[in-house]
Protein backbone atom coordinates (compact mmCIF):
# COMPACT_ATOMS: atom_id res chain seq x y z
CA UNK A 1 0.00 0.00 0.00
CA UNK A 2 1.56 3.14 -0.88
CA UNK A 3 1.29 6.03 1.53
CA UNK A 4 -0.46 8.55 -0.15
CA UNK A 5 -3.89 7.82 -1.88
CA UNK A 6 -4.33 8.43 -5.47
CA UNK A 7 -6.24 11.54 -6.15
CA UNK A 8 -9.10 11.81 -8.65
CA UNK A 9 -10.58 15.34 -9.48
CA UNK A 10 -14.22 15.67 -11.80
CA UNK A 11 -16.11 18.48 -12.71
CA UNK A 12 -19.63 17.71 -13.17
CA UNK A 13 -21.03 20.46 -15.94
CA UNK A 14 -24.21 18.26 -16.64
CA UNK A 15 -27.21 17.82 -15.21
CA UNK A 16 -29.16 15.26 -17.69
CA UNK A 17 -29.74 11.38 -16.42
CA UNK A 18 -27.20 10.08 -19.14
CA UNK A 19 -24.32 12.53 -17.96
CA UNK A 20 -25.51 12.09 -14.45
CA UNK A 21 -24.06 8.62 -14.37
CA UNK A 22 -20.15 8.90 -15.33
CA UNK A 23 -19.24 11.67 -12.85
CA UNK A 24 -20.77 9.19 -9.90
CA UNK A 25 -19.89 5.70 -11.48
CA UNK A 26 -16.23 7.23 -11.59
CA UNK A 27 -16.01 8.84 -8.20
CA UNK A 28 -17.44 5.63 -6.36
CA UNK A 29 -15.03 3.05 -8.66
CA UNK A 30 -11.98 5.34 -7.36
CA UNK A 31 -13.21 5.99 -3.55
CA UNK A 32 -13.46 1.78 -3.82
CA UNK A 33 -9.79 1.47 -5.18
CA UNK A 34 -8.96 4.06 -1.86
CA UNK A 35 -8.69 6.93 -4.01
CA UNK A 36 -9.17 10.08 -2.57
CA UNK A 37 -12.08 11.84 -4.96
CA UNK A 38 -13.66 15.37 -5.16
CA UNK A 39 -15.96 16.23 -7.49
CA UNK A 40 -16.79 20.20 -8.29
CA UNK A 41 -20.70 20.43 -9.20
CA UNK A 42 -21.12 23.72 -11.88
CA UNK A 43 -23.32 24.85 -14.43
CA UNK A 44 -26.19 22.02 -14.99
CA UNK A 45 -23.88 20.08 -12.69
CA UNK A 46 -25.25 21.54 -9.92
CA UNK A 47 -28.70 20.09 -9.29
CA UNK A 48 -27.16 17.11 -9.08
CA UNK A 49 -26.33 17.90 -5.39
CA UNK A 50 -30.29 18.32 -4.54
CA UNK A 51 -32.06 16.25 -1.95
CA UNK A 52 -33.80 14.73 -4.70
CA UNK A 53 -32.20 14.37 -7.95
CA UNK A 54 -35.25 14.54 -10.77
CA UNK A 55 -32.63 14.26 -13.61
CA UNK A 56 -34.39 13.51 -17.12
CA UNK A 57 -32.99 12.63 -20.34
CA UNK A 58 -33.58 14.26 -23.89
CA UNK A 59 -33.14 12.49 -27.12
CA UNK A 60 -33.07 15.88 -29.02
CA UNK A 61 -29.92 16.41 -27.42
CA UNK A 62 -28.16 13.20 -28.00
CA UNK A 63 -28.87 12.59 -31.74
CA UNK A 64 -26.74 8.86 -31.34
CA UNK A 65 -28.85 7.38 -28.50
CA UNK A 66 -30.07 3.92 -29.29
CA UNK A 67 -33.85 3.88 -28.90
CA UNK A 68 -34.39 0.58 -27.69
CA UNK A 69 -37.36 -1.37 -25.47
CA UNK A 70 -36.90 -2.24 -22.19
CA UNK A 71 -39.40 -4.48 -22.78
CA UNK A 72 -41.30 -7.17 -25.17
CA UNK A 73 -39.52 -10.48 -26.81
CA UNK A 74 -35.79 -10.25 -27.51
CA UNK A 75 -35.82 -9.11 -31.12
CA UNK A 76 -38.55 -6.98 -30.43
CA UNK A 77 -35.51 -5.10 -27.43
CA UNK A 78 -32.89 -5.66 -29.88
CA UNK A 79 -34.21 -3.93 -32.32
CA UNK A 80 -32.93 -0.01 -33.14
CA UNK A 81 -35.46 2.07 -33.58
CA UNK A 82 -35.32 4.27 -36.41
CA UNK A 83 -36.86 7.52 -34.22
CA UNK A 84 -36.19 10.72 -36.06
CA UNK A 85 -34.68 12.26 -32.51
CA UNK A 86 -34.88 15.52 -33.61
CA UNK A 87 -38.88 15.33 -34.58
CA UNK A 88 -39.94 12.71 -31.21
CA UNK A 89 -37.59 15.12 -29.17
CA UNK A 90 -40.27 18.14 -29.99
CA UNK A 91 -42.94 15.62 -28.97
CA UNK A 92 -44.81 16.84 -25.84
CA UNK A 93 -44.26 13.71 -23.15
CA UNK A 94 -41.61 12.19 -25.39
CA UNK A 95 -38.73 13.20 -23.29
CA UNK A 96 -40.95 11.90 -20.25
CA UNK A 97 -40.90 8.63 -21.94
CA UNK A 98 -37.57 8.55 -22.98
CA UNK A 99 -36.79 9.08 -19.53
CA UNK A 100 -38.35 6.26 -17.84
CA UNK A 101 -37.33 4.24 -20.91
CA UNK A 102 -33.88 4.77 -19.59
CA UNK A 103 -34.86 4.45 -16.07
CA UNK A 104 -36.73 0.83 -16.77
CA UNK A 105 -33.37 -0.02 -19.04
CA UNK A 106 -30.81 0.60 -16.37
CA UNK A 107 -32.80 -0.78 -13.34
CA UNK A 108 -33.20 -4.18 -16.02
CA UNK A 109 -29.33 -4.32 -16.57
CA UNK A 110 -28.36 -3.74 -12.55
CA UNK A 111 -27.18 -0.13 -13.01
CA UNK A 112 -27.74 1.52 -9.73
CA UNK A 113 -29.93 5.09 -9.90
CA UNK A 114 -27.89 8.21 -9.95
CA UNK A 115 -29.25 8.39 -6.53
CA UNK A 116 -28.22 5.58 -5.03
CA UNK A 117 -24.36 6.15 -6.54
CA UNK A 118 -24.37 9.00 -4.97
CA UNK A 119 -25.37 8.15 -1.92
CA UNK A 120 -22.08 5.70 -1.78
CA UNK A 121 -20.48 8.47 -2.71
CA UNK A 122 -21.32 9.88 0.30
CA UNK A 123 -20.74 7.25 2.39
CA UNK A 124 -17.37 6.89 0.84
CA UNK A 125 -16.43 10.40 1.71
CA UNK A 126 -15.96 11.63 -1.85
CA UNK A 127 -16.01 15.53 -1.11
CA UNK A 128 -18.40 17.32 -3.29
CA UNK A 129 -17.69 21.15 -3.49
CA UNK A 130 -21.32 23.12 -5.16
CA UNK A 131 -20.80 26.18 -6.73
CA UNK A 132 -21.13 29.30 -5.35
CA UNK A 133 -21.39 31.19 -8.65
CA UNK A 134 -24.08 28.81 -10.31
CA UNK A 135 -25.97 29.37 -6.67
CA UNK A 136 -26.40 32.66 -7.00
CA UNK A 137 -26.63 32.70 -10.98
CA UNK A 138 -29.92 30.17 -10.84
CA UNK A 139 -30.69 30.88 -7.40
CA UNK A 140 -30.14 27.79 -5.72
CA UNK A 141 -29.90 27.85 -1.56
CA UNK A 142 -27.63 25.79 0.64
CA UNK A 143 -30.35 24.36 2.10
CA UNK A 144 -31.87 22.31 -1.18
CA UNK A 145 -28.29 20.29 -1.05
CA UNK A 146 -28.06 17.37 0.49
CA UNK A 147 -25.66 18.47 3.73
CA UNK A 148 -22.61 16.52 2.76
CA UNK A 149 -22.02 19.38 -0.19
CA UNK A 150 -19.58 22.26 0.72
CA UNK A 151 -19.85 25.44 -1.07
CA UNK A 152 -16.96 27.15 -3.12
CA UNK A 153 -15.83 28.66 -5.99
CA UNK A 154 -13.15 27.90 -8.45
CA UNK A 155 -9.87 28.35 -6.55
CA UNK A 156 -11.56 25.49 -3.87
CA UNK A 157 -11.67 22.73 -6.39
CA UNK A 158 -8.34 24.21 -7.84
CA UNK A 159 -6.88 23.30 -4.86
CA UNK A 160 -7.97 19.94 -4.36
CA UNK A 161 -7.07 19.24 -7.97
CA UNK A 162 -3.84 20.77 -8.17
CA UNK A 163 -1.98 17.67 -7.00
CA UNK A 164 -4.61 15.20 -8.45
CA UNK A 165 -3.67 12.34 -10.56
CA UNK A 166 -6.44 12.19 -12.85
CA UNK A 167 -8.38 15.32 -13.38
CA UNK A 168 -11.79 15.13 -16.01
CA UNK A 169 -14.51 17.47 -17.65
CA UNK A 170 -17.39 15.55 -17.34
CA UNK B 1 -13.62 -25.45 -7.43
CA UNK B 2 -11.61 -24.41 -4.82
CA UNK B 3 -10.29 -24.87 -1.33
CA UNK B 4 -9.94 -21.77 -0.31
CA UNK B 5 -11.88 -20.56 2.88
CA UNK B 6 -13.48 -17.50 2.75
CA UNK B 7 -15.09 -15.98 6.24
CA UNK B 8 -18.42 -14.13 3.45
CA UNK B 9 -19.74 -14.84 0.10
CA UNK B 10 -20.79 -11.50 -1.63
CA UNK B 11 -23.27 -11.70 -4.44
CA UNK B 12 -23.29 -9.07 -6.74
CA UNK B 13 -24.99 -11.17 -8.92
CA UNK B 14 -27.13 -8.28 -11.55
CA UNK B 15 -25.66 -5.76 -10.55
CA UNK B 16 -23.34 -3.70 -13.18
CA UNK B 17 -20.48 -1.72 -12.88
CA UNK B 18 -19.52 0.13 -10.52
CA UNK B 19 -21.31 -2.16 -7.99
CA UNK B 20 -19.11 -4.76 -7.88
CA UNK B 21 -16.23 -3.18 -7.09
CA UNK B 22 -18.06 -0.60 -4.56
CA UNK B 23 -19.64 -3.46 -2.75
CA UNK B 24 -16.49 -5.41 -2.69
CA UNK B 25 -14.79 -2.67 -1.08
CA UNK B 26 -17.57 -2.37 1.62
CA UNK B 27 -17.39 -5.80 2.11
CA UNK B 28 -13.64 -6.37 2.61
CA UNK B 29 -13.87 -3.04 5.21
CA UNK B 30 -16.08 -5.47 7.54
CA UNK B 31 -13.54 -8.44 7.53
CA UNK B 32 -10.83 -8.90 9.52
CA UNK B 33 -6.70 -8.38 8.35
CA UNK B 34 -6.13 -12.06 6.93
CA UNK B 35 -9.99 -13.07 6.04
CA UNK B 36 -10.87 -14.22 2.58
CA UNK B 37 -13.58 -13.18 0.87
CA UNK B 38 -15.84 -14.30 -2.03
CA UNK B 39 -17.23 -12.40 -4.50
CA UNK B 40 -19.75 -13.94 -7.22
CA UNK B 41 -20.79 -11.25 -10.14
CA UNK B 42 -22.04 -12.02 -13.07
CA UNK B 43 -20.94 -8.90 -14.89
CA UNK B 44 -18.25 -9.76 -17.24
CA UNK B 45 -16.29 -6.49 -17.27
CA UNK B 46 -15.52 -7.70 -13.37
CA UNK B 47 -12.86 -9.60 -14.07
CA UNK B 48 -10.80 -7.13 -15.45
CA UNK B 49 -12.22 -4.74 -12.99
CA UNK B 50 -10.99 -6.90 -10.24
CA UNK B 51 -7.75 -7.17 -11.26
CA UNK B 52 -6.99 -3.20 -11.27
CA UNK B 53 -9.15 -2.93 -7.84
CA UNK B 54 -6.88 -5.27 -6.18
CA UNK B 55 -3.66 -3.79 -8.00
CA UNK B 56 -4.75 -0.41 -6.32
CA UNK B 57 -6.09 -1.39 -3.21
CA UNK B 58 -3.21 -3.41 -2.36
CA UNK B 59 -5.74 -6.53 -1.44
CA UNK B 60 -4.69 -9.70 -2.83
CA UNK B 61 -7.14 -11.43 -5.65
CA UNK B 62 -5.95 -15.30 -4.40
CA UNK B 63 -8.27 -16.35 -7.44
CA UNK B 64 -10.76 -16.50 -10.57
CA UNK B 65 -13.22 -18.16 -11.78
CA UNK B 66 -15.06 -18.10 -15.26
CA UNK B 67 -17.78 -20.43 -14.60
CA UNK B 68 -19.44 -19.23 -17.75
CA UNK B 69 -22.87 -17.19 -16.26
CA UNK B 70 -20.76 -16.33 -13.53
CA UNK B 71 -17.54 -15.09 -11.98
CA UNK B 72 -16.03 -15.82 -8.63
CA UNK B 73 -13.51 -13.98 -7.17
CA UNK B 74 -11.46 -15.26 -3.56
CA UNK B 75 -9.66 -11.83 -2.40
CA UNK B 76 -7.49 -11.92 0.81
CA UNK B 77 -7.64 -9.03 3.30
CA UNK B 78 -4.10 -7.61 3.57
CA UNK B 79 -4.38 -4.48 5.77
Amino acid sequence: MENKPKKLALIATQGTLDWAYPPFILATAAAAMDWEVGIFFTFYGLPLLKKEINATVSPASNPAMPMKMPFGPEGFRNFNWPMPNMLMGNMPGFEAMATSMMKKTFKDKGVATVQELRDMAVEMDVRMIGCQMTMDVFGFKKEEFIEEAEIGGAATFLEFAADANISLFV
Amino acid sequence: MSDIKAVQTLDTSGLSCPLPVVKTKKAINGIAIGEILEMIATDPGSIPDMEAWARQTGHELLESHDEGSKYRFFIKKTH
